[in-house]
């Protein structure tokens, strides 16, 4: 059962993928990345990566991608007929493509990965914070200022010149 | 912590707290600081006053206190340094902080105005330091570093009127005389080292009696260590920069060039006493027994009055070494202790008549004549009697005259001297250095009394302007006269003729530590010294009454001529004036020479090694850089340079199509090269 | 579902698919969603990792950093996106030749 679930998050991820890549219109585009991120947060959840899940649900889908649908919005005149764009350079780009995740595929065939196989935690978050408060502590503060900057810099590269 | 540690510390760290302050802010200070300076060296003399009561009061001969502290240490060996306290340390200190504050205070009128005033201050302050620092180091270690300190605080005073090329050189001269002694210093401390691995004096002494360094190399480092006191306490054939060292301010002759750091080659010997070897003894002896008397005859024709004393100090300090060298240490050091308040003395009277004669000089508008040339002296008795008073009982102090102190130092080393001859039957050529040194002593000693302060003024009109010097001056004077009185060194006992006393008694002569008891042992000193203090004692006054007579005769009475006598022995005379042409000397062997080999250097290195040498290499590259230029120009640049710019131009109009402008052509550009990566990787 | 490969295949898809996007779609948002999906290939491999290390968690927190600076990434380059509009009233990437100049 578990096993039908997990392939089946697996596919969708994949699907939902390609029609991110390949959809033209937009919007279908980034429903298509909504789909895809839940089943990253799906991958995560049998990856016993509770807290990462949450996570992702939360920023990615809750935060990231409004941002980017925002953007889609301010970017085209709504009532343009459709939102829609297309491809450039698809034959040559696929070849390439392809040929990275054919090395990439064989790379990790060949590799013997050493694998422990180590109980299912019952939940991440206690380690996760501690880890953040002791080990972590300065890129965690790094990162916050690198967030505030980020928020400053995009308020001051998004302003319409007066 | 302990309390001597605390005193040793205050005392040791006080002055060198006193330089810092004067060095960086001294001038910004009010009266430049100077309270500064003297502040911190007249604490010392408390502590240093506080720890010689403590020492009578304790009367302890075999008190010592030891504190030692890691410096540095690695696998092989450790360095440590420290402090070691006893009786010697004690009364050496006192000396140093009785001169040291003398100066200070002496200066305070001495060198009033002068424009480097609080520099001058700091560097006293300096002296002071490092002078403490021989006193108390535990080992050669501090020792050393304060030995080099006090010659660096030396070379800054001597030439401190650095305007006058002549202070300048005497500067030089003094630290580069005591380099040479420094060495032979350095070389015994590091045989010592090398033999026993420590540098502590206990250690060594351990070490030596333990018999890890025996034999020819004992004597050596003796004589290294020897050395070091020869070129500090400018012994024969070092002696020569003290002489120029009176290039400095008075006081600061009278503290460094008379009383304590010429002082402290003597003071390491006595500190290193036992570990001397019978033969480095013996050859202590001779140098010290030559140099007193050899001294005392350069200082007969002397007319500077400065140079005189700085004779003086020479011979006398030669008495020091001789006392060393025939076993009679405690003889040593209490000639060291007395010679220091006398001889300080000497010099602050001659200070003060100087700065007389420079105040009437000033006012006269002379800048020619000599104010310490005695020949422009003469008759300021009445003028300066306070100074005239201090003279004369340091004069009769240094003449051994008994009631003074001097009569009982010098009269236990010469008894020390006759000691040794009659134990050894040999060594007769000492007693007439010792003994003859003592006569002409007394002569040159009141030949410069009569000169300076008797007779008929020789210019009256400097002589009707000279004054008394200020009251800042004269305190010096009274106190150090005071201390030229024998009761201050006999007490208990009111004999004035005999030297035993608390000194004797608390500064005990140690046994000798070179094993195989070759030296006398103490009690045979003792012994010898019993029985040679009597016949001693009246050797020497008859021959200082010979001395003071014949000087009375001859300046003050003017039966006989100076003048006609010096004619008549007139070969004797020119080797006195001319110092026995021991600098000439120098200057033929050494410096001339140098000098010669340097300039043939100069003409090998530029005429020879320049010209041809280097100048051809010069022209033989010229050529070859023609031939290359065109080599390069005509070949290289024109075919293969020019043909990369060609080729590399029609490469980039051929790869200036790729160039789109478009990012994401760019970021195929970069996957393809990945790939093409990957599969180089893949084969 | 309990062997590394699955994932990191996976992974590896997406950051194929990401890279597709980014090569050839000429809408700036769409390059944007390609370069999101790189990140989350590269996450899914943090995690997976992580996993199989031993579960160690200090793979979770590289991805929650990962998160952290695709969020600001996302934020700054919409503005810039923004800005791109304001100039040419588009923003398809390959109209913007600037870098050929």
């Amino acid at each position: 059962m578990i096993n039908i679930v997990f392939w089946f998050f697996v596919i969708l991820t994949i699907v939902a993928a390609l029609m991110v890549v390949l959809s033209k219109n937009l919007v279908y585009a980034a429903i298509a990345l909504l789909v895809t991120l839940l089943g990253v947060a799906a991958m995560y959840v049998f990856l016993w990566a509770d807290f990462m899940a949450g996570t992702q649900v939360m920023i990615y889908i809750g935060g990231i991608l409004i941002l980017l649908l925002f953007g889609i919005m301010l970017t085209h005149k709504i009532t343009s007929v459709r939102i829609s764009h297309t491809n450039v350079q698809r034959g040559f780009g696929a070849l390439i493509v392809i040929a990275i995740f054919a090395g990439l595929a064989w790379m990790v065939n060949i590799t013997p990965w050493l694998q422990i196989h180590s109980q299912e935690p019952q939940q991440t978050v206690h380690d996760i914070g501690i880890l953040l408060m002791t080990d972590y502590l300065l890129p965690f503060e790094v990162a916050s200022v690198l967030l505030l900057g980020a928020l400053i810099g995009a308020a001051v590269l998004a302003r319409k010149e007066s | 912590m302990n309390i001597f540690l605390q005193y040793t510390l205050l005392i040791y760290f006080l002055p060198l707290i006193a330089f810092g302050v004067q060095i960086f802010i001294g001038r910004r200070l009010p009266r430049q600081g100077d309270w500064v300076s003297i502040g911190a060296v007249l604490a010392t003399l408390v502590l240093s006053i506080a720890l010689f009561a403590g020492m009578l009061l304790d009367y302890n001969p075999n008190f010592k206190q030891n504190f030692s502290f890691t410096w540095l240490e690695t696998a092989n060996f450790k360095i440590s340094m420290g402090f070691l306290v006893d009786n010697i340390t004690i009364i050496m200190l006192l000396v140093v902080a009785i001169i040291s504050s003398a100066s200070h205070i002496f200066s305070l009128k001495y060198m009033e105005g002068d424009p480097r005033y609080s520099r001058y201050y700091a560097y006293l302050s300096l002296f002071t330091f490092s002078m403490n620092g021989i006193v108390l180091a535990n080992g050669f270690m501090l020792l050393y570093m304060n030995w080099e300190l006090v010659g660096l605080s030396s070379y800054l005073l001597i030439g401190f009127w650095f305007e006058k090329d002549s202070a300048a050189n005497a500067g030089k001269k003094a630290f580069l005389t005591n380099r040479v002694g420094d060495i032979g210093f350095f070389i015994g401390i590091m045989l010592l080292f090398t033999a026993i691995g420590s540098f502590s004096y206990g250690d060594i002494f351990a070490g030596v009696a333990a018999g890890k360094i025996t034999g020819t190399l004992l004597t050596l480092a003796g004589m290294g260590l020897f050395l070091g006191a020869v070129g500090k306490s400018a012994q024969f054939p070092l002696h020569i920069w003290l002489p120029d060292a009176m290039e400095g301010p008075t006081p600061v002759s009278a503290l460094i060039h008379a009383a304590t750091m010429v002082a402290a080659g003597v003071f390491m010997m006595v500190r290193v006493f036992p570990i001397l070897s019978p033969d480095a003894l013996i050859v202590i002896a001779y140098i010290g027994g030559f140099t007193a008397f050899f001294a005392a005859t350069i200082a007969i024709t002397r007319t500077d009055i400065k140079q005189v004393l700085a004779y003086s100090t020479v011979s006398q300090l030669g008495y020091m070494i001789l006392a060393i060298g025939t076993g009679a240490y405690t003889a040593a050091f209490f000639h060291l202790v007395i010679h220091a308040m006398f001889k300080a003395n000497l010099f602050y009277g001659a200070g003060s008549v100087i700065h007389g004669m420079h105040h009437a000089l000033h006012e006269l508008d002379d800048h020619k004549t000599d104010a310490q040339d005695m020949r422009n002296m003469g008759g300021i008795k009445s003028k300066m009697p306070v100074t005239y008073w201090a003279m004369i009982i340091s004069s009769l102090a240094i003449s051994g005259v008994p009631l003074f102190s001097g009569f009982l130092s010098k009269d236990a080393i010469l008894a020390g001297t006759l000691a040794l001859v009659n134990r050894t039957g040999a060594h007769y050529i000492l007693l007439f250095f010792g003994f003859g040194a003592a006569l002409i002593t007394a002569f040159y000693m009141f030949r410069m009394i009569f000169l300076t302060f008797h007779n008929e003024p020789k210019k009256p009109k400097i002589f009707d302007l000279i004054k008394e010097s200020p009251t800042a001056m004269l305190i010096p004077l009274v106190v150090l006269s005071v201390l030229s009185i024998f009761i201050f060194y006999t007490l208990p006992n009111f004999n004035p003729l005999s030297d035993q006393g608390w000194f004797t008694h608390l500064v005990e002569q140690h046994e000798s530590l070179v094993p195989g008891h070759i030296n006398p042992s103490v009690h045979e000193i003792e012994e010898s010294l019993h029985h040679s203090h009597f016949p001693a004692m009246i050797t020497s006054l008859i021959v200082a009454g010979l001395g003071l007579l014949l000087a009375w005769l001859m300046y003050f009475k003017k039966f006989i001529s100076a003048e006609v006598w010096a004619r008549r022995l007139k070969p004797l005379y020119n080797l006195s004036f001319n110092r026995y042409y021991i600098d000439e000397l120098y200057d033929k062997i050494i410096y001339q020479p140098f000098l010669k080999l340097a300039d043939w250097v100069a003409y090998l290195d530029w005429d020879v090694y320049d010209k041809y040498f280097i100048n051809g290499i010069g022209r033989v590259t010229e050529w070859v850089a023609k031939i290359v230029g065109i080599a390069d120009y005509e070949g290289l640049d024109q075919e293969i340079v020019d043909g990369f710019g060609r080729s590399t131009q029609r490469l980039g109009n051929s790869l200036k199509k790729l160039q789109t402008g478009k990012i994401q052509n760019y970021v195929l550009y970069a996957a393809f090269a990945i790939v093409i990566l990957l599969i180089i990787q893949m084969l | 579902m309990d062997t590394l490969q699955v994932y990191l295949i996976l992974a590896a898809i997406l950051f194929s698919l990401g890279m597709f996007a980014v090569i050839t779609r000429r809408n700036a948002i769409a390059v944007l969603m390609g370069i999101e999906l790189i990140l989350n290939a590269a996450n899914l491999n943090f995690i997976a990792f992580a996993r199989f290390g031993g579960m160690n968690i200090g793979g979770h927190i590289f991805a929650l950093f990962v998160i952290v600076l695709a969020a600001a990434e996302v934020a700054v380059a919409l503005a810039i996106i923004i800005n791109l509009y304001q100039n040419f009233n588009s923003i398809n990437v390959d109209e913007a030749q600037q870098l050929k100049q």
